[in-house]
């Protein structure tokens, strides 16, 4: 026969998943989050929103094309989900030149330094945030109003987050229940009636996102479920040794940027650890360090910080936390 | 809840597009190649010459050591040549070559079609006797089956496990045996017991394909000891341990053997083997082999000669298509594609697949995102991602401390990686490089 026959080696066959799609998915994910978002903060979410996915993506291609002088690997989709997750850490009023600085330390100091998609042991939008938070604190903590203002881009009617109106009351002495009446139900909180970032305040859309992942087999259950349970008891002992002075745990749950975090942020293939065991260590991690840094740090919220600790650990954990192999512990009762 | 293993695995798309295609007897071929090693172990040697005749069933070449097996004639006629052809390794190897002159059968081959169940003879003489049929495992593996009946000293088999499973995409070889020859294979897993001094074997089959389940959970009833059981669909659930794993719960240790937990494992394709040789005289002279592929006018499941050239199954199942840029030598996942289609169905083929071109080419390969799905993915507990990374920076050593060997290059990790990586590939690179090592230490 003269027909030339490729010859390469097992498996001939391919599940078809490709990194785009594992992005798309995420993007996907994101999404209720973002409607939500548009409904609270209206224009001012959809300017920072683009901005910050288009400056990413731009980044990464002029870096990769003229400084690295390598091929592009814009289409992969993960410049676009490291915008979308830097612009949801963020308010919705932001001055649009923070947004780009903030883009340009993303790609070009947390990515694309350390080797691109796959190399870099920090979330690119986490680092991002937290340089930003550093460099411009009164920007980065005047949050806009959730309804009130949707048509304002810049001057927008601004005011504290659940967090920080907890932490500023009990700095001054209040007890939860003279802070009460000034944080929204725990039904608000839920839908995302609230001030914060602007994809980070509803905890609904966020599980919603967090479902369609699950199902696609994007992520796992544990870093999430791992952080929400940490979370919980940690704050719910607090509670119960003073319920005058700690927040209850379902409010540490709603508030801040805990399911934006445990769901999109710290689930971050590259910046989380490759087995079971070591992502429940990793979940662990990330829940105390958050209560140990809201309850008696000096920032009212802490899951940036934590996620962005617990990526440095996550080498350890990979090397010394290993899957079980098969036939490692040997069982003979059939 | 179906019974399966409980680590890793993948569920590639089924494509079993010959399911339902009962076995068709394949016309004689013109001529016959046959190679003497087509099991793991010693090749055979040779004990014919050029110029003689032989009859189907004829010992052609003898096995050459503990781990061999023996080589007959299935066809007669005149051995035309005694030289190497290429086979699915893609080298040459010794074969003989026989030009086929009518179908005289050694007449102590009983032919009828007469279901024998009186398994007259003992143990011993069961083992010598499937020992001198050639039977190898059918599965793939071609281990020679005789050795999986010997017992070492100090272990005991506690249970026969059948392997019924027949996890690959595409082949359904062993399916169409369970549905047309389940008296047979339940004779033939009787004798196996009786070899093994077992009271208890166990019919793994994956829950695709119901109606043998039927079938064989009914007539099981006749058969003293022997049960079926339905399986999950999981790929790579016909791996031994794998399938060890799923029905009894136990798991080999690394490096061990299924005696070690007290199972031993025999393909449903060695069984009907078995049968065949101990009631009916007949050696392992012809076996299933599923014809199959996507654009394939017709997929089918033929009764094929040992050494009938790969092309005359495929002009049979209608023909190369003209898109064909593939063709594959067992399963999609763990079969070898070949670089000729006039290479000769050996004991181990379980099926030949062609692929179009569109599905034989890989994808460009991208940058590892450490999503963690190979690790996920292995069956055995490895860590794909990082034994690629050991495999391309040339550390064997650290490889083998992760366990490479326990590898059974199933090919889950590379299908379900996303950025298309040879995981693989360099897997199996690490394991010749840590067998090196493994073996100049113990010289």
């Amino acid at each position: 026969m003269d027909r030339k026959l490729v010859v390469s080696p097992s498996p001939h066959v391919h599940s078809g998943l490709s990194t785009s799609q594992l992005m798309f998915n995420v993007v996907l994910a994101l999404m209720p989050a973002f409607a939500v978002s548009l409904y609270y903060f209206g224009v001012g979410a959809l300017f920072v929103t683009l901005l910050s996915v288009l400056s990413c993506v731009a980044f990464e291609y002029l870096i990769q094309r003229f400084i690295l002088k390598v091929r592009p690997t814009i289409t992969d989709g993960s410049a676009i989900v490291t915008g979308l997750l830097l612009a949801f850490n963020v308010p919705s009023n932001l001055y649009w030149y923070i947004i780009v600085v903030g883009s340009l330390f993303a790609i070009g100091v947390a990515k694309l330094s350390f080797g691109g998609l796959g190399s870099n042991p920090f979330n690119p939008a986490l680092a991002a945030r937290v340089f930003m938070l550093i460099s411009f604190p009164v920007q980065m903590t005047s949050w806009p109003l959730p309804i009130e203002s949707r048509l304002k881009l810049i001057d927008a009617a601004t005011g504290p987050t659940p967090l920080a109106i907890l932490k500023e009351g009990l700095k001054k002495g209040d007890t939860i229940t003279q802070i009460a009446d000034q944080i929204p139900s725990h039904m608000q909180l839920f839908m995302g009636v609230m001030g914060g970032s602007l994809g980070e305040i509803s905890a609904i859309a966020l599980l919603l996102g967090f479902a369609w992942l699950l199902y696609k087999k994007v992520i796992t259950w544990h870093i999430p479920i791992t952080i929400f349970t940490t979370i919980f008891v940690f704050t719910g002992i607090l509670w119960l040794i003073n319920p005058e002075k700690n927040a209850d745990p379902i409010f540490h749950l709603l508030t801040g940027g805990v399911m934006l975090g445990a769901i999109f942020m710290a689930t971050d293939y590259v910046t989380s650890p490759m087995h079971p065991k070591g992502m429940i260590i990793f979940g662990i991690g990330i829940g105390l360090l958050t209560v140990i840094i809201r309850v008696f740090g000096a920032y009212p919220e802490g899951v940036s910080f934590a996620i962005l600790i617990m990526n440095a650990f996550v080498p350890l954990l990979n090397r010394y936390v290993k899957p079980k192999r098969f036939g490692e512990e040997v069982k003979r009762n059939g | 809840m179906l019974k399966t293993f409980s680590k890793g695995g993948v569920h590639p798309p089924e494509n079993k597009f010959s399911a339902d295609k009962p076995i068709e007897v394949l016309p004689l071929p013109k001529k016959v190649s046959i190679p003497i090693s087509q099991h793991i172990g010693a090749p055979a040697s040779i004990i014919v010459a050029k110029g003689d005749k032989v009859k189907v069933g004829q010992l052609i070449a003898k096995s050459s050591g503990f781990v061999s097996a023996n080589i007959h004639s299935s066809v007669s006629g005149t051995v035309e040549s005694i030289t190497p052809v290429l086979d699915s390794s893609g080298y040459k190897r010794p074969a003989i070559t026989i030009a086929v002159e009518g179908d005289e059968w050694e007449p102590t081959i009983d032919r009828s079609p007469n279901l024998k169940r009186e398994i007259s003879i003992d143990a011993q003489e069961i083992v010598k006797k499937i020992a001198e049929a050639g039977i190898v495992g059918l599965g793939g593996a071609t281990f020679p089956s005789h050795v999986k009946l010997s017992v070492p000293d100090g272990k005991k088999a506690e249970v026969l496990i059948i392997n019924g499973v027949e996890c690959e995409p595409y082949l359904t070889s062993d399916h169409r045996l369970m549905l047309e020859k389940g008296h047979e294979l339940m004779v033939g897993i009787q004798i196996l017991m009786k070899a093994l001094g077992v009271t208890k074997a166990m019919i793994g089959i994956e829950n695709n394909k119901p109606d043998a389940i039927k079938y064989l959970t009914d007539i099981s009833e006749e058969y003293q000891g022997v049960t079926v059981h339905a399986l999950k669909v999981k790929y790579p659930q016909g791996g031994e341990k794998q399938l060890i794993k799923a029905l009894i719960n136990r798991e080999v240790p690394s490096g061990a053997l299924p005696i070690e937990v007290g199972a031993v494992v025999h393909n449903v394709g060695t069984a009907f083997a078995a049968y065949e040789a101990v009631q009916k005289n007949k050696p392992l002279i012809e076996r299933v082999v599923t014809v199959t592929g996507k654009n394939l006018p017709k997929p089918s499941n033929f009764l094929v000669r040992i050494g009938t050239p790969v092309d005359e199954l495929i002009e049979a199942a209608g023909g190369l298509p003209e898109d064909t840029a593939k063709v594959v030598n067992g399963g999609p996942m763990m079969g070898k594609a070949v670089s000729d289609i006039s290479i000769p169905v050996t004991k181990g083929t379980s099926g030949i697949i062609v692929f179009p071109a569109k599905e034989s080419k890989r994808k460009t390969e991208g940058l590892c995102i450490r999503c963690a799905k190979c690790v996920s993915a292995c069956p055995m507990g490895l860590e794909p991602y990082l034994l690629i990374r050991m495999s391309q920076r040339m550390m064997f050593e650290e490889m083998e401390h992760e366990h490479v060997l326990d590898c059974m290059e199933c090919g889950s990790c590379s299908f379900e990686c996303p950025a298309n990586l040879p995981l693989l590939d360099y897997i199996r690179l690490g394991k010749t490089e840590v067998n090196k090592i493994v073996r100049s230490r113990k010289n």
